[in-house]
């Protein structure tokens, strides 16, 4: 089903520059990969070189972090929003 | 030092009338807003409205670190400074304004970078710790320290014109490293020197941690415990994420491995980087040179590989051709003439030139410094940002 997924400020220049990108998914695995298959230079900013998520890249699903959910196997339902939500160091 | 009187003077109950006559504040909220020691960690964006509005608010002791000094481009944000205090230690011109927002407060600067020698000398005797620095190696050692000392880390971030809030280390809370085990790799976020940043944006960050930092004083209200307060500023709304405690963070789970401070710089992957010698170093053209070839008449292409917007600022009137979309147009240069590739300091325009070897080019050299080394050596007329 379709699913909206929240692009934060860091990685929107990777993503067409867009806040946000609707994408077929049933589970959030399936989300980024569609979303890093339409936009092949977010790949390394979300991804390591073994496949795995970023361990400075939480992704939620609504406002569940999924590691405490089904990590990326966490089911999609109709109108969830997944949230990309980077570390950022900012202040001065 | 001084212990604060455990009552309010007569000027002190004008001062802070609106308070006062708060039922959620009234005496016994201002005396204990007098009795609280805070420590802001950073002066500069986030530093600017805490610094204000903890002063103004009435805080008996703020503590200030900061090692840095005021800079023509910190005024377009840190609106504790004046232009007049361009070239003053931060915590100086910080701990003026301040002390004539509100003189009855005390004010303790301490005017040295914090690391892991001194953080938990420095933070032992404050009630809260704001962070308001401005880099990752920074923010785990605060984190950290507020952990092994049992201090609740107010903690904001900013990023062009996005924010995060969320209070870590209150008990039974989660950490930072609950939220982000690791920090990103050195150079794969930037500064607000590189990404910039909306001036306003901190402000706004900031005077939410100074709120913060009063409802945990006076012990009201809802904290941002356990909560990830999202602000994106270009669509003007808030989200909220769930921050829980994990119980597998080496530094307050259940199985601690980080019972003391750490490098942080190594931790952050900076000192690997300073390590590392400049990998197959570009071929290079200094700035001076480069006038003296074009003086010539010598036929050099200009490739500019900075962003449109940076070129309207100021420019060598190079091709512009901006570093990301470089592969895609590489076939609008031609390999035959000498190119000179240049950004704004002469790291983008390295890579640039790194990728146009390996596609073939042979006459490809890099402009040392960028534009600004430009300014500095050949054309003081050239505005450097």
């Amino acid at each position: 089903m379709a699913v909206k997924v929240v692009i934060p400020t860091p990685l929107r220049p990777y993503a067409g520059k867009q806040d946000s990108v609707t994408v077929e998914a049933r589970t959030v695995a399936e989300a980024l990969h569609a979303l890093t298959g339409r936009f092949g230079e977010l790949r390394v900013h979300l991804f390591a070189e073994d496949g795995r998520l970023r361990s400075f890249v939480n992704v939620y699903v609504n406002d569940e972090d999924i590691r405490y959910l089904q990590k990326e196997a966490t089911p999609i339902r109709e109108g969830d929003t997944i949230s990309i939500v980077p570390s950022i160091a900012g202040g001065s | 030092m001084a212990t604060p009187e455990l009552n309010l003077s007569k000027e002190e109950v004008q001062r802070y009338s609106r308070h006062l006559i708060m039922p959620e504040v009234g005496m016994e909220g201002q005396l204990q807003l007098k009795r609280a020691r805070v420590l802001l960690i950073g002066t500069g964006g986030l530093g600017a409205p805490l610094g204000l509005y903890l002063a103004a608010a009435g805080v008996g002791r703020i503590g200030l670190v900061d090692f840095d000094v005021v800079d023509f481009t910190n005024l377009q944000r840190q609106v504790t400074f004046g232009t007049s205090d361009v070239g003053r230690p931060k915590i100086a011109a910080a701990a003026q304004r301040l002390a004539d927002l509100n003189p009855r407060i005390e004010l303790v600067p301490h005017q040295t970078r914090l690391t892991s020698q001194n953080a938990l000398d420095l933070l032992r005797d404050y009630h809260v710790v704001v962070d308001g620095t401005d880099n990752f190696p920074t923010r785990y050692l605060v984190n950290d320290a507020c952990v092994l000392l049992g201090k609740p880390n107010v903690y904001g971030s900013i990023f062009r014109f996005e924010g995060q809030v969320s209070v870590f280390g209150y008990p039974g809370g989660p950490c930072y490293r609950c939220l982000y085990p690791e920090p990103p790799p050195p150079g794969l976020v930037p500064s607000c020197a590189e990404g910039g940043v909306l001036g306003v944006l901190p402000g706004i960050i900031g005077s939410i941690q100074a709120m913060e930092t009063i409802k945990l004083i006076l012990g009201r209200g809802e904290l941002l415990v356990g909560r990830l307060l999202l602000f994106d500023a270009l669509a003007m709304r808030f989200r909220e994420l769930k921050l829980r405690r994990n119980p597998d963070c080496p530094v307050c789970g259940e199985r601690r491995t980080i019972t003391q401070l750490v490098d942080y710089e190594e931790f952050c992957g900076v000192r690997g980087e300073e390590r590392q010698a400049p990998a197959a170093a570009v071929p290079e053209i200094e700035p001076r040179e480069l006038k003296a070839r074009l003086d010539r008449g010598d036929n050099v292409l200009i490739l500019d590989v900075r962003e449109p917007h940076e070129y309207q600022i100021c420019n060598l009137r190079g091709y512009l051709v901006p570093l990301g979309e470089l592969p895609r147009r590489v076939h609008e240069l031609d390999s035959a003439r000498d190119i000179v590739a240049h950004c704004r300091s002469g790291k983008r325009s390295a890579e640039a030139v790194e990728f146009l070897r390996k596609a073939g080019f042979r006459k490809v050299w890099n402009l040392k410094g960028g534009i600004l080394a430009w300014s500095d050596q050949v054309d003081p007329s050239v505005p450097k940002y």
